[in-house]
């Protein structure tokens, strides 16, 4: 498949949300509100949660089902606060020694007046700084789309994985190709340049896993399920500090030039 | 006839014509034309100004102290002691990653542009006797973008001021991760925050001095991660753009958004500090910084 149809299918109408993850995978799912700071915001779900029996804090992007529902979460697009409910939830989590689950679905942090003058690059920024050293396991995994920083702000992780039809990109392709061509509906050309599928940040070693969408989705569920708590058993066996100079070094080794 | 050779007594004391020389001085008195380099007309009060005056000013217009944008080299110059700054890794070059369309052309214009082989320059330096390391960023590379060389020169310096117990002392400027090395650049985000984590949780301090434009993915990674955030006056900071934000929300945007003032009055800078006043600022700082005093 070409990236173009990838994008797409990130995109499809029917396509599951951060909370169909959450309710199939874990049970006993209870919500947590709030940044207490200044707001809820709907485009970041976060909680407590079991899975297979251990307790773990979930984070999820949330773009709403049906057209109501989407307004109120923007389109799964998160305020400050988004990220600042998710960063205070993660610090919970180290503290009661739990580990993080988190889903990345968005096509960008929020892009407006709101949002800047609360601050979004400095939420984003924060979360980049403190997940580096959180004293707990931290997952990701992209399920839809992954728009540059608003995607990364819940994507430093001791892993990394994606859904074979997610993407991850710098900007959106839409953004690209209005950059490059001044011409936003050259979409296609835009996907293909910036190598934004899951096959090509494998490659990259950006990601460390690709999950394969079979027919029946269902079997997503049960494949991550399984994935998700015999890698957390993993990582929790390490040693604090080794997993800690792991994760440092997971994004310290990317993009480093040849020479010299 | 006699008034022939008077013109004649006249001429006889002309020097020669030279058509050359006409033509300068028909220049000279006719267009007072001034070449593009040389003068430049305030964007903020509109005066016209001397370049060689505006240099000699630190780039701050002397009519309203509207400042321009100023090369990394001009500030090392007036930020760091006299032949004390030290460069780390002149040499590390980005190259074509992703095979993206114009890259390695583009590369090639900012190189000629901006004299530099890269959009930020690092080092070691003095500032009022006081040692610590310095980057700076190049608003003609690229307007400053981040990519992978971006990312890993400012790593190293992060990670070289750790184990040497040196405070960092940053001026940015960008429009963000580089498009054109596509999910490598977003990694420079979380990669360069990883260096500055480290370096802070050794007790090490960290001032960014924000200048005009800081936006995108270094505003939302090691811009706002200083313990001492501080911005030029007028300085545009922010994560989107301004005209991202019209064209997608059509908002209109109230006067002064995501300048230094109105960032200041929400709380994200600790101070906006003019540029005649930086190196004093940054010596008082580093020196109310000093270990045992």
């Amino acid at each position: 498949m070409e990236a173009y149809e990838r994008l797409a299918a990130s995109r499809a109408k029917n396509r599951p949300t951060g909370m169909s993850y959450i309710h199939n995978i874990f049970t006993d799912f209870l919500e947590m509100h709030g940044d207490r700071r200044f707001g809820d915001d709907k485009a970041v779900v976060g909680g407590i949660a079991r899975l297979c029996g251990m307790p773990v804090t979930v984070i999820a992007h949330e773009k709403g089902v049906g057209t109501k529902e989407k307004i109120s979460r923007n389109f799964g697009s998160a305020h400050p606060e988004g990220y600042r409910k998710a960063l205070r939830l993660m610090k919970q989590a180290e503290k009661f020694k739990r580990p993080v689950v988190c889903f990345v679905d968005t096509a960008g942090a929020f892009c407006g007046i709101s949002a800047e003058e609360r601050g979004e690059g400095e939420a984003i920024a924060e979360n980049l700084k403190e997940m580096i050293t959180l004293k707990t396991p931290i997952l990701s995994v992209f399920i839809g789309e992954g728009g540059s920083g608003g995607a990364l702000g819940l994507a430093v992780a001791d892993e990394v994985w994606m859904l074979e039809n997610a993407y991850y990109s710098v900007i959106s392709p839409e953004g690209c190709a209005s950059i490059l061509w001044k011409d936003s509906s050259k979409v296609k050309e835009a996907a293909e340049c910036l190598k934004l599928t899951a096959d090509d940040l494998f490659r990259m070693k950006v990601i460390e896993r690709i999950i394969p969408e079979p027919e029946n989705f269902g079997e997503v569920y049960e494949n991550l399920q399984s994935e998700l708590y015999h890698t957390l058993l993993l990582k929790e066996a390490l040693k604090p500090e080794d997993m800690l100079q792991q994760r440092y070094d997971r994004f310290r080794r990317l993009g480093v030039p040849a020479q010299k | 006839m006699r008034i022939r050779s008077m013109m004649l007594t006249k001429n006889f004391f002309k020097k020669p014509e030279n058509p050359l020389e006409w033509y300068d001085n028909r220049t000279k008195n006719s267009i007072p034309d001034i070449p593009d380099q040389m003068c430049i007309s305030c964007p903020k009060c509109k005066a016209i100004l001397l370049t060689g005056d505006l240099n000699e000013n630190a780039r701050v217009c002397p009519k309203c102290g509207y400042h321009f944008r100023m090369n990394a080299r001009q500030r090392v110059g007036m930020i760091a002691d006299e032949n004390s700054f030290s460069e780390m890794d002149a040499e590390m070059r980005s190259t074509n990653l992703i095979g993206f369309p114009n890259y390695d052309k583009k590369l090639w214009h900012a190189r000629l542009e901006s004299g530099e082989n890269e959009a930020v320059i690092c080092g070691t330096a003095q500032i009022g006797g006081f040692p610590c390391c310095l980057f700076v960023m190049e608003p003609h590379f690229m307007m400053g973008s981040m990519g992978t060389v971006v990312g890993e020169k400012i790593t190293r310096l992060f990670e070289y001021a750790a184990e040497k117990s040196l405070p960092v002392i940053g001026f940015t400027v960008s429009g963000g991760a580089r498009m054109q090395e596509g999910i490598l650049s977003l990694m420079q985000m979380a990669k360069t925050s990883a260096a500055v984590k480290r370096h802070s949780d050794q007790g090490n301090l960290y001032v960014a001095i924000l200048t005009d434009p800081t936006t995108g993915g270094v505003t939302a990674s090691f811009a706002m991660e200083a313990d001492i955030i501080v911005a030029e006056p007028g300085a545009l900071i922010g994560f989107a753009g301004p005209r991202v934000i019209e064209q997608t929300m059509r908002q209109k945007l109230p006067p002064n958004f995501q300048r230094s003032e109105f960032l200041l009055e929400k709380g994200f800078l600790d101070d906006i500090v003019p540029r005649g006043r930086q190196r004093d600022y940054l010596v008082s700082l580093l020196s109310l910084h000093q270990r045992g005093s």
